[in-house]
């Protein structure tokens, strides 16, 4: 792990789960796989507090348990799945696109509880629906429910692996941690639950008891000895399906851009017609005729069957390869290549809502280094003058560009010698792009990027703290005011005590901190890109 | 073969290789050598290009925001103890300010975790057999007890682990002894302690100290 990741790691285990958890999650990505009496050594944490950030790691996947030959139970981190953290609000949006509000409401209860049983979540998702509804209505559970199911049809949400089920009458101690396990065919079955109910409104006079009535209802909750019909059963997000989705949208955009809007939909119905039958790893989705595909086509779409067969041609002619042809039964049958070749990376310089990665980062360097960097894509190796001829830039522009990158490994050079001896005046120098190489320095200069953006926007608002304070305190008189009926000149002396330039102030942290928030996402878009680039480069055999 | 390179300092950093191939031509001045560590913010050459707008932007912004705000909320968000007090007021007993550092306020299936994570709650040290038998009926024997006890407890009793007595077993140092029975005595709120001893401990201003002391 690079220091980029375990810095970012830490981040985001202390903005979302707190110190405690860091401290112990930083141990455990530093040194590695552990026992519990080795964490609270290295944490210097007292036992129970290692044990309870153990516990929520745990509930959220982010950590794994694997008991040891000789008994102990040792704990390992999982840097990759902490990493995204990040996106989460993609895939809530992503759910919220798909299957509307309760879809939305369903993938981020399981992703804001690590995982929970159907009648839980359906529960919850009621209740919060409940909420934004007009007084006097309230949310039916069935359709939340069929909204679970169809995410779990889909894939989207699947199962967690259950505790195997074990005799009573055994003789044998239990271990002391138990090996959960899940065939994939059970992965997305729905159990059969009658879900009879509708959601709650939660009493607004309560607020102050709120504290209190929280705990009781826990301590109720967690006492109500009557278990739910689906008790050990319990669901988390998929994330690799959502990732798959992620990668199809992609595709379509960038047929939809290199092409026309009909080619893309003509790609997104192939996808959509494979989404759970292409494994997922595999670099093609499985062979459609083209008759599938033209009685696939959404409702709206009145194109001929020869049009359709047209347009299968040149997406299959294409030389970035989006579709393949892979035989003629049933009026031709396609694939769509799902890996990202290169072709992912250097993409055509049009107007493109994901534009090219090296490119956009070459932004840095100047739109004359980009040429270069395309140049040397295309052509493999070139020379140095060879590279100021067919780049059309002046030698000592071009020299310098060509060091800078070079110093920031973006391209490399090459030896091949034309002499055994490898004499230096008889080598030939050419300049060259390892695409891998320069995936994962961007990758990594990625990471740093998010982590220094969050550090900022911590820092940002710990500059303003008292501020921030203050403005709260302001709002919660003024609410509580206006609860009991206070004049207008009264609540305008209590806003008044929040100056102009204090206000100007909040205003500005408001606007920087939106901003950087905004900039993280978009970094984001840009890790998985890359991640996927590497993943799918270094799969193939 | 190995004489060709040593002359150092001689013309301009000569170099073992032919630097005109790179393309540093005859009497071009190469850039003087850094001898400081890159400015800690370097000069912007030119500026970002500005974020991409709309409403897909917008949602995730909010979003990610009240995520962060959210997950403050739940009890996964860990917050170590509140500090202690100077003096034991007799309003802390009423307090719902932040549980105690060793309470777990939501509750896990503790089927699918790892038994010596479970955290237990105890009133009194009946529990405490003789540390030879294996440490499965130490905890058959607590979790019949608790299951009486749990229904009447507060949140705010003291919370001690089964941890500490199965470490009594293991071949562990001293110290982490020590360090578990100070850890109790923190801790415990009523009046029985481990001894029958009452050190008077738990009172006034010594009780944050890491027991010296000997116990008994």
């Amino acid at each position: 792990m690079t220091q980029a990741e375990l810095r970012l790691c830490s981040l985001l285990l202390q903005e979302h789960f707190g110190e405690i958890v860091e401290k112990v999650g930083n141990s455990l990505l530093r040194t590695g796989p552990r026992p519990l009496r080795l964490l609270v050594g290295d944490t210097g944490l007292l036992p129970d507090q290692v044990k309870k950030a153990l516990c929520v790691l745990i509930q959220h996947n982010l950590v794994r348990y694997e008991v040891q030959p000789r008994g102990s139970v040792e704990y390992e981190a999982r840097s990759e799945r902490i990493l995204r953290i990040l996106r989460y609000p993609r895939y809530i949006y992503t759910a919220k696109t798909l299957y509307g509000d309760p879809g939305e409401l369903l993938v981020e209860e399981l992703l804001l509880h690590g995982h929970l049983p159907m009648s839980c979540a359906v529960a919850r998702v009621a209740d919060r629906l409940t909420e934004t509804m007009e007084d006097g209505k309230t949310m039916d559970y069935t359709e939340v429910s069929s909204t679970f199911v169809r995410l779990a049809d889909t894939h989207f949400i699947q199962r967690c692996p259950t505790v195997p089920e074990s005799s009573q009458s055994t003789k044998a101690p239990p271990p002391p941690a138990p090996a959960l396990a899940i065939a994939e065919k059970d992965m997305y079955i729905v159990p059969q639950l009658s879900l009879v109910g509708k959601g709650k409104r939660r009493h607004s006079c309560n607020e102050e008891e709120e504290g209190e009535h929280k705990a009781k209802r826990q301590k109720q909750e967690g006492g109500r000895s009557e278990t739910p019909p689906d008790d050990g059963i319990y669901w988390q997000v998929n994330l690799e399906r959502f990732h798959q989705h992620f990668r199809d949208q992609a595709l379509v955009s960038a047929v939809a851009s290199r092409m026309d809007q009909t080619s893309s939909e003509v790609v997104r119905t192939m996808l959509r017609m494979s989404e759970v039958t292409t494994a997922s790893g595999a670099s093609h989705t499985q062979p459609l005729s083209s008759n599938e595909i033209f009685r696939s086509l959404p409702a709206g779409y009145n194109i001929g069957k020869q049009v359709l067969d047209q347009y299968l041609a040149l997406l299959a002619d294409d030389p970035l390869e989006f579709v393949g042809k892979s035989g003629d039964s049933g009026g031709g049958t396609y694939t769509v290549k799902v890996t990202w070749g290169p072709g992912a990376f250097w993409a055509p310089p049009r107007p493109f809502p994901h534009p090219s990665l090296i490119l956009l980062l070459l932004h840095r360097f100047g739109s004359r280094c980009a040429r270069i960097f395309r140049l040397l894509l295309r052509k493999k190796h070139l020379e140095q003058k060879q590279v100021e001829d067919f780049a059309m830039i002046p030698a000592k522009e071009a020299k310098d560009m060509l060091y800078r990158m070079l110093s920031e490994n973006l391209v490399s050079l090459q030896e091949i010698p034309k002499t055994p001896d490898h004499a230096p005046s008889r080598t030939f120098y050419l300049y060259t792009v390892n695409v891998m190489a320069a995936a994962r320095m961007l990758l990594h200069r990625c990471y740093k990027s998010v982590a220094n953006l969050m550090e900022r926007r911590q820092h940002e608002m710990q500059e303003n703290k008292r501020l921030l304070d203050k403005s709260q305190r302001v709002e919660a008189i003024l609410a509580s005011m206006q609860a009991t009926g206070a004049e207008a000149a009264q609540l305008h002396e209590v806003e008044e005590m929040i100056t102009g330039p204090e206000r100007q102030q909040l205003e500005t942290l408001k606007r920087n901190v939106n901003k950087i928030d905004a900039s993280e996402n978009q970094v984001d878009e840009t890790i998985f890109v890359l991640e996927s680039f590497i993943e799918s480069t270094t799969k193939r055999p | 073969l190995s004489m060709a390179g040593r002359g150092r300092g001689r013309g301009r950093g000569q170099m073992t290789f032919n630097v005109e191939a790179v393309g540093i031509g005859k009497g071009d001045a190469l850039p003087p050598p850094t001898l400081q560590p890159s400015p800690l913010f370097p000069a912007l050459e030119r500026r970002a290009a500005p974020l991409p707008g709309g409403e897909e932007g917008e949602y995730m912004l909010a979003l990610k925001q009240e995520l962060r705000r959210a997950m403050r909320g739940l009890p996964y968000f860990v917050k170590p103890g509140a500090p202690r007090r100077d003096i034991e007021r007799y309003s802390d007993k009423y307090q719902l300010s932040s549980p105690v550092d060793s309470a777990i306020d939501w509750n896990p299936d503790w089927r699918r975790l790892p038994r010596e994570l479970k955290i237990r709650v105890r009133r009194l040290r009946k529990g405490r057999t003789a540390p030879l038998v294996p440490k499965q009926h130490v905890a058959l024997d607590k979790e019949e007890t608790i299951k009486k006890l749990e229904s009447l407890e507060k949140k705010e009793e003291e919370v001690t682990s089964e941890e500490e007595e199965e470490k009594e077993e293991e071949e562990e140092g001293k110290e982490e002894e020590e360090e578990e029975y100070d850890e109790e005595e923190h801790e415990e709120e009523t009046d029985y302690v481990l001894s029958y001893f009452d050190n008077g401990e738990s009172f006034g201003p010594d009780s944050d100290d890491n027991g010296d002391e000997a116990v008994y």
